[in-house]
């Protein structure tokens, strides 16, 4: 309890300024395409060099609450997710903006990002001594695994066709190999100086999904000159509480896969969303509706990555080790005050820590506030003409790219990427697996050849990978994920024939 | 919206035609870009920050630095990019880390050598250390080595990645010790080597200096030995592994400093190689880089010309029979 003893220090004058500062600031860089929490957190580091370290954390803190969930204002109204933590939240968000259920869309989307950011910080203020010793049962093999277990989840993320989109999974997973290997050196299909470092997650995903939708609104813009004007539905903020705790499921799903996946050092939040949305749509009865602007899509997506924010911060307080990136850049912001994370530091600096953890538990308040405000207004976005929203959408998606590492290499990658996805999307394949394949296939890469060289030198591949009951679980899992999917497949094929005999 | 597009093409306009400006005699007459080829938030990107954050002073440059983040393939990327693309005209400025950037030109695959850049002066030197888990059977690089003679290959140590000052060192460990060792270079960097070891998932492990003291500091790892020619004074309590009988100098230890790209007008580098280490011994520098827990090691332009010497030799010497 002794985060409420420090709860005061959020709330004087300056303090309580700053984490207005970073909450709004965080919602409009998370919500600009190509910023993602990461980068935005470093943009704020320089700053807190001349503030107090209490200020210059609370700061932090609540810049990166509110950059997570800013990042479902791009996806949803523009189909361009800001992090890989949003790309579940365009499969239906996006959806749901075109039906001109954009407001409905964003408040769901702030609401579950709240209610899962407390309980992964409750989490974190809570747990963070049993959970630290969680973090570090994962190793490579564990990883490995893991990462099997995201793969699966590609066949069914696509709603059309199973075989398709484990295609465009397979797709994703070349692609991660392209770059330098790390691990044994060797350079793999690098044919032009701007894949040297690989392909960069950001400018890939912009470009998969926001491309093929400029190409198709610059198509039907000249179609149908008169194209039907999409009026946006207001939607009452009470309705959209009631929405929510009417679909506890997805929001249990959404918060638990995301408090346990944002745990996993390395993992994180670049995953936490799709698998969520995996998940929830398997366990509902109505999971043909995903995919279609069904709002438990957007609930299980949000909740998910904004509940992995408290919990990736366990390994860096505790064993000061940084487990995502975004850590990694607030480590730099603790150090820079002379800060060391560890296990004393909430004994040595509890006037620091307690008001970081503070300031996030806030944030999250704010955030959910300051974006219920501006979701009926931002929505109308929907209603810009549509040669209009093609041309900000891809300025905006030229920006972002560029914007990652200051690299028109980025910009070619984006730009060749979304025009083949313009082709593939019209024989019928979609973005997500694709981008799950990118994000998962260094991961399994990696751990795979790490584990195989710590098993050669000690007791051999086949122990190494198949003891211990984590791994057991894990391929337990991924055996029920892969079987489930297959009967699901041969269930819709007799669906279809009967719906054939019967017509 | 709109209005902030519009904005930002103006500043996009300006600030090609200041880029076309000529002539150096009252240089710098604007901000000064500085590429890492390290992602932001890592240590040399959090250094560099450091480091030239008082580069405005009137005394300094007079001109801020900006860093520029260029990251990718263990610092190639940024590299590649600042020995042929980037304009030597002064404005752009690079940080380098030795031995990384030889180690990779001798591998081969990148272009740029030592020949491609003119140093001006270097801040840091971060030396590699041995690691082992806070409750490792091993007390000392004797145990760890008298292991790994009785198991051939068999002992596992984690490192940042492959041609990286921790692979160095634990090349120079294998010759001088004469013993076959697993080198498990990381995908996560030094970070995730360290969580290796923390976790047990290897036996040992290479790690820089300064996260090895963190790291000790939670308790979490013992440190054997230090791969450098004296004891460092966040540890002296550590033995260097020539104390501990092992032929090991300071090849390996991570230099960070700054450099341009060859055909820097001579004035500029002159003009650049007097200021800037005279910017590193700031004394708010010089506290903030100490409660960062980041050993600095100030050396002007010739210094740093004859250490990028030495290092080419040595490190083709130990590349070789790689």
């Amino acid at each position: 309890m002794e985060f409420l003893f420090y709860m005061g220090d959020v709330f004087t004058p300056i303090n309580f300024g700053l984490l207005l500062l970073g909450t709004i600031g965080g919602l409009i860089l998370g919500a600009t395409p190509g910023l993602s929490p990461t980068m935005t957190v470093a943009l704020m580091i320089p700053f807190t060099f001349k503030l107090e370290p209490q200020q210059g954390l609370i700061l932090l803190g609540a810049a990166y609450t509110s950059t997570v969930a800013g990042g479902a204002v791009s996806a949803i109204l523009l189909k361009i997710p800001g992090a890989p933590a949003n790309i579940a939240t365009t499969l239906d968000g996006h959806t749901m903006a075109q039906n001109g259920q954009g407001a409905k869309a964003l408040q769901l989307s702030f609401i579950a990002s709240a209610i899962g950011g407390l309980f992964g910080v409750f989490l974190l203020i809570f747990l963070t001594p049993v959970l630290a010793t969680w973090a570090l049962a994962f190793g490579p093999s564990e990883l490995f695994w893991l990462a099997i277990l995201g793969v699966t989840v590609i066949g069914t993320l696509d709603s059309s066709s199973v075989v398709k989109g484990l295609l465009s999974g397979c797709i994703g997973l070349w692609l991660a190999t392209i770059g330098f290997d790390d691990i044994m050196g060797a350079q793999r299909f690098i044919f032009h100086p701007a894949l040297g470092g690989g392909i960069n997650v950001i400018p890939a995903l912009i470009g998969l999904f926001a491309i093929p939708q400029v190409i198709s609104m610059f198509a039907k813009g000249r179609a149908n000159v008169d194209a039907e004007i999409i009026t946006v539905q207001r939607h009452p903020i009470g309705a959209a509480f009631r929405e929510i705790f009417n679909r506890k499921r997805a929001l249990g799903i959404g918060t638990a896969v995301g408090s346990i996946i944002g745990l996993i050092p390395g993992v994180g939040g670049q995953i936490a969303g799709l698998v969520a949305y995996d998940q929830s749509k398997k366990m509902s009865p109505e999971a043909d509706k995903f995919g279609t602007g069904h709002p438990e899509g957007v609930i299980a997506a949000e909740s998910a990555n904004n509940a992995m924010v408290g919990p990736s911060l366990v390994p860096l307080l505790t064993l000061s080790i940084p487990g995502s990136p975004t850590a990694a850049v607030l480590l730099g912001g603790l150090l820079i005050h002379g800060i060391f994370p560890g296990p004393a530091l909430f004994t040595q600096y509890p006037q620091v820590v307690w008001p970081f953890i503070n300031s996030m538990l806030i944030g999250q308040i704010l955030m959910c506030v300051f974006g219920l405000m501006i979701a009926g207004w931002a929505a109308n976005v929907a209603r810009v003409p549509r040669a209009v929203m093609a041309a900000v959408v891809l300025g905006l998606a030229v920006f972002g790219s560029y914007s990652v590492q200051n690299s028109m290499g980025d910009v070619y990658v984006m730009a060749s990427l979304g025009l083949a996805m313009h082709f593939l999307e019209r024989f019928g394949f979609s973005a997500a697996p694709l981008v799950l394949g990118l994000i998962l296939g260094p991961i399994a890469e990696a751990n795979f050849m790490q584990g195989a060289m710590i098993a050669n030198a000690t007791v051999g591949q086949m122990t190494y990978f198949f003891t211990g009951w984590l791994n057991w679980l894990l391929i337990v899992i991924v055996i029920a994920s892969i079987s489930y999917s297959v009967w699901m497949e041969l269930r819709q094929r007799r669906y279809t024939t009967k719906e054939d005999a019967s017509a | 919206m709109k209005k902030w597009i519009a904005g930002a093409v103006i500043a996009l306009t300006a600030m090609t035609g200041t880029a076309m400006a000529e002539g150096h005699g009252d240089y710098p007459e604007r901000p000064i870009m500085m590429m890492v080829s390290y992602g932001a938030g890592g240590a040399t990107d959090f250094q560099a920050r450091i480091v030239t954050m008082t580069a405005g002073n009137e005394d300094a440059l007079n001109m801020p630095v900006a860093i520029l983040n260029k990251s990718g393939a263990g610092g190639r990327v940024g590299w590649n990019w600042l020995a042929t693309q980037a304009d030597a005209d002064g404005y752009t400025l690079g940080a380098y880390n030795v031995p990384h950037f030889i180690a990779q030109s001798i591998e081969g695959g990148v272009s740029y050598s030592t020949d491609s850049f003119e140093p001006i002066a270097n801040w840091g030197a971060d030396p590699a250390v041995f690691v082992v888990g806070a409750d490792s059977e091993f007390n000392s690089m004797e145990d760890v080595i008298a292991y790994a003679t009785a198991n051939p290959g068999g002992l596992t140590f984690s490192g940042a990645g492959l041609f990286v000052g921790h692979h160095i060192a634990a090349l120079q460990l294998e010759k001088a010790a004469g013993v076959q060792l697993a080198y498990i270079p990381n995908n996560a960097g030094g970070a995730g080597a360290m969580r290796a070891v923390i976790a047990g998932e290897v036996l040992g492990g290479v790690n820089n200096l300064s996260d090895a003291f963190r790291a000790r500091e939670a308790g979490t790892v013992k440190i054997l030995g230090v791969f450098d020619v004296e004891r460092n004074s966040f540890i002296d309590d550590v033995p260097t592994m020539m104390e501990q009988g092992y032929e090991i100098d300071n090849a390996s230890v991570n230099y960070r400093g700054v450099m341009v790209p060859a055909g820097t007008p001579q004035p500029i580098i002159d003009h650049l190689a007097a200021i800037v280490p005279t910017m590193f011994e700031n004394g708010r520098v010089a506290s903030r880089m100490e409660a960062g827990g980041s050993p600095m090691h100030i050396m002007n332009r010739d210094e740093v010309l004859e250490m990028w010497a030495q290092r080419q030799v040595t490190l083709e010497a130990l590349l070789a029979d790689l």
